[in-house]
């Protein structure tokens, strides 16, 4: 298997090494040439998401991605990755996601958590974090709340975390992603 | 609980890799950095060309001045304190600051101790010239580190030296055994354990930027080819004649710094440069201040 990391700016590294010790190979996507390369899936990391996005847009990555994405690539974002797979960005998750959801700096925090889908509590690292506002649409699935508030979610061949998973050294969420991957059901999008 | 913040701290620093951090000394210019694609700003009264050129002492920017800037922006806001001057860290810290530099661009506070900066909440970046600098930063609880290169100057040569020679110890510190890294510590004036943190993985603990006279899409490109995790760029925008293509050209220029046609074409029609002054030509080293 290959998973195409999105290497605009962020933490890319960190997803690239927790695929590597799961025994995934990687790619770094930083502009159209590497996006055109075979993949069997897209990872958007954490960072700043109005930088990401708008590489996205200059680089020409934005339709592209987001057309593979609506044709069924499966997809995990964390934090700004979650940002851009919502509405008002890529929009190919149904979700309405408010930035910086617990303020600036002093209100990242560490707390460990339930994932529906994986066993136990896992490990959850918030850096100037977003959550989940609003699902908008059936087709989208809470996965995860932390303080009442939404801090996962899938939607057919999409996942979404507020969280870093590639901060800890917990693989529940890749494995979980890496299983979604090979899943035989095809995309459940409608759009 | 200090080391979970001391965590989180270096967490931030590094959802900011591959990206540009700039100087602005208004909201307005906060905004066109944003749009631009900075991945965070620099709220400072006045960039450290005119600082220089300014003479006198440099000190903490008016805190209302800054919340106008974390106001008009959603990225991460960071401000400068004086080396040693813990009281400016607190104001900065009680208004929320999302990474304070304690910078030798400042007049220092202090000519003999850095702020013990395990004793706060916010993080904090420090510059350094070497490795033993950056580890006695990092032992004072410094979550990011950049190279101090010699601020104001738009002239990149300092920040190579640093970033050069950071890389060199670095190299140095990996090939030896076990054994050498005592005396490698006293040698290097850091502690014993960041010493061998290295040694065992072969950087830094924590992100490494590069700063200080980066004024082109190239300069970029050239700190990020020699290690850098990302560049600071200071006096280099808002100094130059078109400072809105110039910082979209620089943060494009760090993500794909290997692809030389793309850094041709992002190298075209940027307009005046800033002038730029050699270390040759300046009275003050900014560099040589907190050691």
């Amino acid at each position: 298997m290959n998973i195409a990391v999105l290497a605009l700016q962020g933490a890319f590294i960190e997803h690239e090494q927790i695929l590597h010790q799961l025994g995934v190979q990687t790619h770094e996507i930083r502009q159209l040439s590497d996006w055109q390369k075979p993949k069997d899936a897209l990872i958007i990391p954490g960072g700043e998401s109005t930088a990401q996005m708008l590489l996205l847009k200059q680089l020409g990555l934005f339709h592209p991605i987001r057309e593979a994405i609506f044709n069924g690539l499966p997809v995990f974002g964390t934090c700004a990755g979650m940002i851009l797979l919502s509405k008002d960005h890529l929009g190919t998750m149904d979700i309405e996601v408010r930035r910086n959801a617990y303020g600036r700096q002093l209100g990242s925090f560490h707390t460990d958590g339930k994932v529906d889908g994986l066993e136990g509590h896992i490990p959850m690292t918030f850096i100037r974090a977003p959550y989940i506002e609003k699902i908008l649409s059936p087709q989208c699935h809470p996965l995860s709340t932390v303080d009442g508030h939404i801090v996962a979610a899938r939607q057919g061949k999409q996942l979404a975390t507020s969280f870093h998973p590639e901060l800890t050294d917990h693989l529940g969420m890749h494995q979980y992603f890496l299983q979604m991957i090979q899943e035989k059901e095809s995309c459940q999008l409608t759009a | 609980m200090a080391n979970e913040r001391q965590d989180l701290n270096r967490q931030l620093a590094q959802m900011l890799k591959g990206g540009v951090i700039m100087d602005v000394t208004t909201p307005e210019q906060a905004r066109i950095a944003e749009a631009a694609g900075a991945c965070a700003v620099m709220a400072l009264e006045r960039i450290p060309a005119d600082i220089r050129a300014a003479g006198g002492v440099s000190r903490m920017s008016d805190p209302k001045m800054i919340r106008g800037i974390q106001e008009a922006v959603s990225i991460p806001v960071m401000a400068k304190c004086r080396i040693g001057h813990v009281a400016e860290a607190q104001i900065l810290q009680a208004i929320e600051i999302d990474y304070i530099d304690e910078s030798e661009v400042l007049s220092p506070a202090d000519n003999i101790y850095h702020i013990d900066k395990t004793k706060f909440d916010v993080p904090f970046v420090c510059g350094a010239k070497n490795l033993g600098e950056a580890l006695r930063r990092i032992a004072e609880g410094a979550t990011m580190i950049r190279t101090k290169g010699e601020p104001g100057t738009g002239d990149v040569v300092q920040a190579v030296s640093h970033m050069r020679l950071m890389q060199s110890e670095i190299r140095r510190l990996v090939s030896m055994s076990e054994d050498e890294l005592f005396e490698a510590a006293k040698q290097l004036q850091a502690p014993y354990e960041l010493v061998r943190q290295v040694h065992e993985t072969g950087k830094l603990p924590v992100v490494n930027f590069a700063a200080g006279g980066v004024a082109t899409p190239a300069d970029a490109a050239l700190m990020m080819e020699l290690g850098a995790e990302g560049v600071f760029v200071g006096s280099g925008i808002f100094k130059s004649g078109n400072p809105a293509k110039r910082a979209a050209a620089i943060v494009q220029a760090v993500t794909n710094y290997k692809d030389a046609k793309m850094l041709a074409s992002l190298s075209e029609d940027l307009g005046e440069a800033m002038v730029g002054i050699n270390e040759q030509e300046i009275e003050l080293l900014m560099a040589k201040r907190g050691e």
